[in-house]
């Protein structure tokens, strides 16, 4: 009798937290697909966003966060992997159990303090070292690449962890070497693992808000260079909410419901890799 | 029992002057200013609440006609749809096109700075002035202070996708602050020493300037009426044109309407 209440009781939890899933898709799409028809295709598809005006493009936005992710990546994934590459193989359980709450710690770091740090040091550096505004690509990329490090390394590192001894024992036998044995064998045993903490990244580089308004500076023309300012969907969204009303702030969803799809893509695509064996 | 008896008469006649409330509601420019007000009348009267709310102008002006609010605020004069209602100037909020303190800038025409925002004039030299890409900071989509930047400086010219966009007065100020190349618009009351004020067409946005309205680039303040106020709502703007009201608004940095008038 207990064991029932106990069952029930948790399937109710359980079922709260995927209703609170559903009702927030719901909403962000019944706020923000009225407006997609209502502008037309066409326009949602453009380059002009001048939401007072009736102008409703999202896509140099689109192409900002895409190139922030890019960039993002480009910074993370090196570090990251080399990171994990050297927890999981060159390192002593004492170096491993020092290091690795380090690195989870800065996932710990509130993005506005990342943002902040960014905006005293790093678009200072850019703009006296290569020229233009400093708000830019390559500072948020940075910022965001630092931010993605834990997802990263973490995952990787796991997945590097999880390979059997016997393969690397029996790499070593036929005489090969400890760098030949990373990428030879380990890279490619873990890979499904690693491929899923580099998306999960990317998911968390894509939503991010605070440290890339702080950064990015915000201009909505689509950078010609790393050194030009960038606009993001989710930057568009927290700048322009407090003043939206109207079709402004269905258009602020539709960038929402945007966002949202491209999410839950990543998701699937990283359940999919990593369940595949 | 007693205690609590106690505790339920002091709930009810704490709730009780909620009828005698004052609310207001309006623009988010203005809102900070008399929220501060508001906490000064309060701490003088305890009995009467003023409740203090945003929405922005326009959602000021529908409140007030449809009576959901005691007092409209807007940082807008009224369009001609919206003339039933009285209006009450409480202050003048100068927007000041800023520079960083370094900056061998002095003095903008309105012509120069339209450029500079629709990106025509996009380095320092076609201004004579040494330096390269000059960056121009503007406004979020939606902000009051984008629009009467755009009404009363852009005109007909629409400012550029490349300016970068920051969505408070603080934020612009801080990149122009950093930024040697720089140019933003903030309210003339929040320019503090780290960046310096342009005088547009030659006029300096000091605060004689303002008073005297030779520094056009100034928006109303403005107190919404539906009709002649009574009781509480009465003493509330009394208070607000009263000399301790306005220095409370003219030390938050606006040009308060008893100086305006006054001259």
């Amino acid at each position: 009798m207990k064991d029932k209440i106990a069952e029930k009781l948790l399937l109710f939890v359980a079922l709260s937290a995927i209703m609170s899933l559903a009702l927030i898709t719901f909403f962000i799409f019944q706020q923000g697909i009225p407006l997609i028809f209502k502008a037309g295709l066409g326009n949602f598809l453009s380059l002009k966003w001048a939401p007072t005006r009736g102008g409703f493009g999202i896509l140099s936005m689109v192409i900002g966060s895409l190139m922030v992710t890019v960039g993002a990546l480009a910074v993370g994934i090196p570090f990251g992997l080399a990171a994990a590459i050297f927890l999981a193989e060159f390192s002593s359980k004492t170096i491993q159990k020092t290091l690795k709450p380090i690195i989870e710690l800065l996932a710990g770091i509130p993005s506005v303090v990342y943002g902040f740090i960014g905006i005293v040091i790093l678009v200072p550096f850019i703009r006296v070292t290569f020229g233009g505004p400093g708000f830019s690509v390559l500072a948020a990329s940075i910022i965001l690449g630092i931010m993605i490090l834990p997802t990263i390394v973490s995952i990787s590192y796991d997945a590097l962890l999880a390979v059997p001894n016997t393969y690397r024992e029996g790499s070593y036998a036929v005489g090969a070497t400890k760098w030949q044995t990373i990428v030879l064998l380990l890279l490619p045993a873990a890979r499904s693992g690693i491929v899923a903490g580099i998306i999960l990244g990317m998911g968390r580089a894509i939503g991010e808000t605070m440290a890339v308004i702080m950064i990015a500076g915000n201009a909505l023309k689509i950078p010609g260079s790393i050194f030009d300012s960038v606009r993001t969907l989710t930057s568009t969204i927290a700048l322009e909410l407090g003043y939206a009303a109207g079709d402004h702030r269905g258009a602020l969803f539709a960038c929402g419901s945007i966002l949202f799809l491209i999410i839950i893509v990543l998701n699937i695509v990283a359940i999919r890799i990593t369940s595949r064996k | 029992m007693r205690l609590f008896l106690v505790a339920v008469s002091l709930c009810l006649l704490s709730c009780a002057p909620n009828k005698g409330g004052v609310i207001i509601a309006g623009s988010t420019s203005v809102q900070p200013f008399i929220e501060k007000v508001a906490e000064h009348f309060m701490e003088k009267y305890p009995e009467i609440k003023i409740n203090v709310q945003g929405g922005g102008s326009t959602a000021g002006v529908q409140a007030t006609m449809n009576g959901t609010c005691d007092i409209g605020t807007s940082s807008r004069n009224l369009k001609p749809t919206e003339q039933e209602l009285k209006t009450i100037l409480i202050a003048l909020d100068g927007i000041a096109v800023i520079v960083h303190g370094n900056s061998p800038v002095r003095d903008l025409t309105v012509e120069q700075i339209r450029g500079i925002f629709s990106r025509r004039i996009a380095e320092w030299s076609q201004l004579g002035v040494a330096g390269n890409e000059i960056i121009p900071v503007t406004r979020e989509e939606g902000s009051g202070t984008r629009a009467s930047f755009e009404e009363m400086i852009m005109g007909e010219e629409v400012i550029s996708d490349a300016c970068l966009v920051q969505d408070s007065n603080g934020a612009v100020r801080e990149i122009i602050a950093t930024t040697p190349q720089g140019v933003g618009y903030i309210s003339v009351g929040l320019v503090d020493e780290r960046e310096k004020a342009v005088a547009i067409d030659g006029t300096k946005p000091t605060l004689t300037n303002l008073i005297i309205e030779k520094y056009h680039f100034s928006r109303p303040f403005l107190l919404l009426l539906r009709e002649e106020p009574t009781g509480n709502v009465k003493k509330f703007i009394e208070y607000v044109l009263s000399d301790e009201g306005q220095e409370i608004l003219g030390s938050g940095g606006l040009i308060p309407a008893n100086k305006v008038v006054a001259d």
